[in-house]
């Protein structure tokens, strides 16, 4: 049962991934599609960030809104990206001590 | 002798290419071990064996699905259930991927169809943001050598948790469980220090993603509607400069 499950989700995870190879290898977009598909990194890191990382401790959101925070001011200050994750796991491991 | 040189220019391009495509995937190696370390801790208590916990790993490669898969497993979801819904939560990828490989027109159909199999939120926007890679030589190189450091420490973190149960003391990896998050942060920040406009992108998506669930549409639609919506506002907010770089 659980191999079918995992040929299951397999499938259904790949085929949304690969289809636009073939959509965009066919057809040229005009500029403001160009835009609207240039925005959508941006628009993906909003909308992974809030609300998931409030759900970092569930009982207590308010950890997740501290850490992110130090995330953002260590981003805001050009500290390297693996700083800014260590940085942001540090406040965690240390309000929840 | 000359054909020698250009041999050893094109070598040496293309480990260059792995070399910063392995560092550019360190942020999200970081942030896959404890995760896929507490995913194979979770399955192997479900009752799945270690060939099934990292098999789904290899050929899922989607960790918030897997997640919902192990819960749903436990709780003796439906066969058909289980797979509908990994398709709605992971169907983000589909508008993720499109963004992908409209950037990607410059490289090779049979090297972009492997790549986007690659896609996950965190290769997808890291890739994203090293853009200009995409116009340089070899520069599929760089891509497929970031998202194999992703994939490896996926499947090999999903393998090590399966097999030692729970190896971290539970403060530490649930204080790393920040680690994503803290990672699309350090992403999207310099983007926006470089331009405001990116930032109301991000916070229109935000918004949008949070009025969807509060009205209680699910995850995977919700982030799919708040990316579309948020990314929209790119239309108007993105000028032609962003277009060229």
């Amino acid at each position: 049962m659980i191999v079918w499950l995992i040929i299951g989700m397999a499938i259904v995870t790949a085929v949304p991934r690969f289809l636009p190879v073939f959509i965009v290898d066919w057809v040229s977009f005009p500029k403001w599609v160009d835009r609207w598909l240039n925005a959508i990194p941006y628009a993906a890191l909003g909308a992974l960030i809030v609300p998931g990382i409030l759900n970092v401790k569930p009982d207590a959101p308010q950890i997740g809104i501290i850490a992110g925070l130090v995330g953002v001011l260590l981003a805001w200050l050009n500290v390297h990206i693996i700083g800014v994750v260590l940085g942001a796991i540090a406040t965690v491991f240390l309000l929840t001590l | 002798m000359e054909s020698q040189v250009l041999q050893h220019k094109e070598q040496s391009g293309r480990r260059s290419m792995i070399r910063r495509g392995i560092m550019a995937g360190l942020p999200i190696m970081l942030g896959y071990l404890p995760v896929a370390l507490t995913y194979g801790v979770l399955a192997s208590q479900t009752g799945m064996t270690i060939s099934e916990i990292t098999w789904m790993s290899v050929l899922v490669f989607a960790g918030a699905a897997q997640f919902l898969a192990v819960g749903m497993i436990a709780a003796g979801t439906g066969l058909i259930e289980m797979i509908i819904a990994t398709f709605v939560l992971n169907f983000r990828h589909f508008v993720m991927s499109l963004s992908f490989v409209n950037r990607l027109r410059s490289i090779a159909f049979r090297a972009k169809l492997p790549l986007t199999l690659g896609l996950t939120d965190e290769t997808f926007t890291v890739s994203a943001l090293y853009r200009k890679e995409a116009k340089e030589e070899f520069g599929s190189y760089f891509y497929a050598s970031l998202m194999l450091t992703a994939y490896l420490s996926w499947v090999g973190g999903s393998l090590v948790g399966g097999l030692l149960g729970d190896v971290m003391p539970e403060s530490l990896s649930e204080s790393m469980g920040v680690a994503l998050y803290a990672m699309f942060i350090g992403l999207l920040i310099p983007s926006v220090k470089g331009n405001w406009r990116i930032a109301c992108i991000a916070l229109l998506a935000m918004g949008v993603n949070v009025l969807c669930q509060s009205f209680g549409l699910n995850q995977g639609w919700s982030i799919v509607v708040g990316t579309l919506i948020g990314g929209a506002s790119g239309i108007w907010l993105l000028d032609s400069e962003e277009e060229k770089a």
